[in-house]
């Protein structure tokens, strides 16, 4: 599914990943823990194709990142930590534009069958402007799965959610992990991350420094065993 | 030394100390600006009409010549840039657009003089002044991306495209230009304030031919400028990485 | 194809954007408006003499007020980082360059369509000469700037102080194209019987379009990447 070998990204004179090497097969769910700017989001732009490496090889889907970008798009959905939404318009809308640039079929059905699984059908025609956090999480989830993604990358989906949007975004992720989504998740909720998770890597200073299967689904057992590697450093 | 060996990579070369090659550009420069000095002010002949004053003449003539120059060498160095992103064409870049707005600035001063003392106007919408009136507002604007905040990276895409645009535009506003001044415009203006003499062409030539000297070795001298200060701040980020988190 | 289907996507979203925010559209046209009265007390709309200033006023109506919806235009992207959402879709950035270049061209027009009448109607002008050829002019020339602009503003949007950086990028690149068209709409408006004199302007403003449009599509995808 992915495969990364020595990828370096600087911003500027920082050099943010060095040599970084990952490997994701299918269907794997994999949670993205490391302290604060260790290059975590950076990792996942990267495979979202948002920043282009400095160097360094990256394989997704099968498909180098430099030979065909727009094949890897189609089957790769992003939900950052920015909605990524249109406030005039309504859910609705904000699903059809995004859809049609994605050439989703049966647009509308699709839609609103995700509105309704965010739980937000009686909000469809709303401007999204007037949305608490929570629900605009919710539509930024279904926009981000509008095209049936095989891939989907989350940063820290569950930051600033009550238990109810938490609730509905791990049923989703959920549902596409048993129709064979894979799925990356940058977190620092171990509560989420030990549930829904099989497999966690820590990012330590632009390099993966830990990886290992969750064994025991215990926000403790993560967390200690996280402890364990990044100690001090937070 | 990671950093170092990155830079490397990306083309830019953070050897500072000065070199043969150095003073063999700044000695050219010198002696040439010198040698033009005397042939502007006493070897070539006082302009009949004119007066004293013409001799701004050469001055301005040179400085335009190689502002463009200058311009052109942004031009080349945002394609090498975009193309092979290579940090060096961005300072080379860099440096150059500094360099000619310093130009441009002094063609822009030394043009009304000369006008004033040529043509009895301080000013004149002639296709030349105003090609070199909006080369220098492009190259201002040039500038003006040049400030903005962010990292270099995104600067040197954004400066790189700009200066492509812009150079390409300045043909094409010298053509514009001077179709609509001959179209819609009495002709206050005879050409060149009637003929040079022959040891005024040479003069003024070989000045054009001195500064285009002195403005490499002002490009040499910039980039050694531009980096030492890469290096200064890669150290520091070093330092911070040791001390700071 | 699908690029054009995708630039069609994305200026429809932006003028349904438009639509129902109703925040840059108005403005314009009463910035457009307020510009012409401001004009009128400058310069005596009786007098005579005034008649000539028209066909620059045209195009001064016409750029003021079509800076303020080009600034917008990337900036509005940035409120939720909702370019990031484009980007990553499977679109070519041709597309989103092409989408915003419609949508702008569109909103500019509209002003124009209601603000060039006025004009006419406040100095009193009455215009005899030919309205296709006009018209002809008028999109050539917005065509022009807009183009440019709507690539520039994507560059100004990443400055801190992108609405004042913006005029400053287009009126030197635009300079050509100005002269052109103020040109061709003088021999319209002044000197109908010259009109062979328009059609050579109007091939340099056509050419300026056409060598502009296409840099702005190369070079569009490098002022995306990050």
């Amino acid at each position: 599914m992915i495969k990364i070998q020595k990828l370096v990204k600087k911003m500027g004179n920082k050099m943010i990943l060095r040599n970084l090497d990952l490997e994701v097969k299918n269907g794997e769910t994999i949670a993205v823990l490391g302290p604060n700017g260790a290059g975590k989001s950076t990792l996942l732009k990267v495979i979202a194709t948002l920043y282009k490496p400095t160097s360094g090889k990256v394989m997704i889907h099968g498909i180098d990142l430099n030979e065909n970008l727009n094949k890897i798009r189609e089957k790769t959905g992003y939900l950052p930590h920015a909605s990524l939404l249109y406030e005039h318009f309504s859910p609705l809308e904000n699903l059809e534009f995004f859809g049609k640039l994605y050439g989703v079929k049966d647009l509308e059905k699709r839609s609103k069958e995700l509105i309704k699984q965010v739980g937000l059908a009686f909000f469809m025609n709303e401007p999204v402007k007037g949305f608490s956090r929570g629900m605009i999480q919710r539509v930024a989830i279904a926009r981000a799965i509008i095209h049936n993604p095989l891939l989907l990358l989350l940063d820290e989906p569950h930051t600033g959610l009550d238990q109810k949007a938490v609730g509905i975004l791990n049923d989703v992720v959920e549902t596409n992990k048993q129709k064979g989504m894979t799925t990356l998740m940058v977190t620092h909720d171990f509560k989420q991350a030990a549930t829904l998770c099989d497999r966690a890597i820590i990012i330590q200073r632009g390099i993966v420094s830990d990886d290992f299967p969750i064994e025991v689904r215990t926000e403790e057992w993560l967390l200690n065993k996280y402890n364990e590697k990044v100690g001090g450093e937070n | 030394m990671s950093f170092f060996k990155n830079e490397e990579e990306l083309g830019l070369n953070l050897n500072t100390r000065t070199t043969l090659v150095n003073h063999i550009v700044y000695g050219i420069a010198f002696a040439m600006i010198l040698v033009s000095a005397y042939l502007i002010f006493i070897y070539s002949n006082i302009e009949k009409t004119m007066g004293a004053v013409q001799k701004i003449f050469y001055v301005h003539v040179g400085t335009a010549w190689n502002a463009l120059l200058a311009f052109g060498v942004v031009f080349v160095c945002s394609i090498l840039y975009l193309a092979t992103k290579k940090r060096i064409y961005d300072v080379y870049a860099t440096v150059a657009a500094e360099i000619g707005v310093v130009f441009i600035i002094i063609v822009m001063l030394t043009g009304p003089i000369w006008a004033r003392s040529a043509w009895n106007v301080w000013w004149s919408w002639e296709p030349k002044l105003t090609s070199a009136l909006i080369l220098f507002f492009i190259y201002i604007a040039y500038t003006m991306i040049r400030f903005m905040d962010g990292s270099w990276d995104k600067k040197a895409r954004l400066c790189a495209v700009f200066g492509i645009i812009g150079f390409i535009d300045v043909p094409i506003v010298y053509f514009a230009s001077e179709w609509w001044g001959s179209k819609f415009h009495p002709t206050v203006v005879g050409q060149e304030g009637g003929g040079l003499e022959g040891n005024m062409v040479f003069a003024l030539v070989f000045t054009v031919f001195a500064f285009s000297f002195f403005l490499t070795a002002l490009i040499h001298k910039g980039v050694r400028i531009e980096k030492a200060r890469i290096e200064l701040q890669h150290m520091k980020d070093k330092i911070a990485e040791k001390i700071g988190r | 194809m699908s690029i054009l289907r995708n630039a069609l996507t994305i200026a429809g979203k932006d003028l349904r954007a438009e639509r129902k925010s109703k925040q840059v559209l108005p403005t314009m046209l009463v910035f457009a408006v307020l510009v012409i009265v401001v004009f009128s007390f400058a310069f005596d709309p009786d007098k005579e003499s005034t008649k000539a200033l028209i066909p620059g006023l045209i195009w001064i109506v016409s750029i003021f007020s079509a800076i303020l919806g080009l600034n917008r235009s990337f900036i509005s992207e940035l409120k939720n980082d909702n370019i990031q959402g484009m980007i990553i879709a499977p679109v070519n950035s041709i597309s989103i360059f092409l989408g915003k270049f419609f949508a702008n061209f569109v909103m500019i027009l509209i002003v124009q369509a209601i603000a060039i009448p006025m004009l006419f109607l406040l100095f009193d002008y009455q215009f005899n000469g030919s309205l296709p050829w006009l018209l002809l002019t008028i999109f050539t020339g917005t065509f022009g700037f807009v183009g440019i602009g709507s690539f520039l503003s994507a560059i100004a949007s990443n400055s801190g102080i992108s609405e004042m950086l913006l005029p400053l990028l287009l009126f030197p690149i635009a300079t050509p194209a100005l002269i052109g068209i103020v040109s061709a709409t003088k021999i319209i408006l002044r000197h109908p019987d010259q009109i062979e004199k328009a059609y050579g302007w109007l091939q340099l403003v056509g050419g300026y379009d056409i060598i502009f449009f296409g840099i702005c599509i190369v070079l569009f995808d490098y002022i995306l990447e990050v």
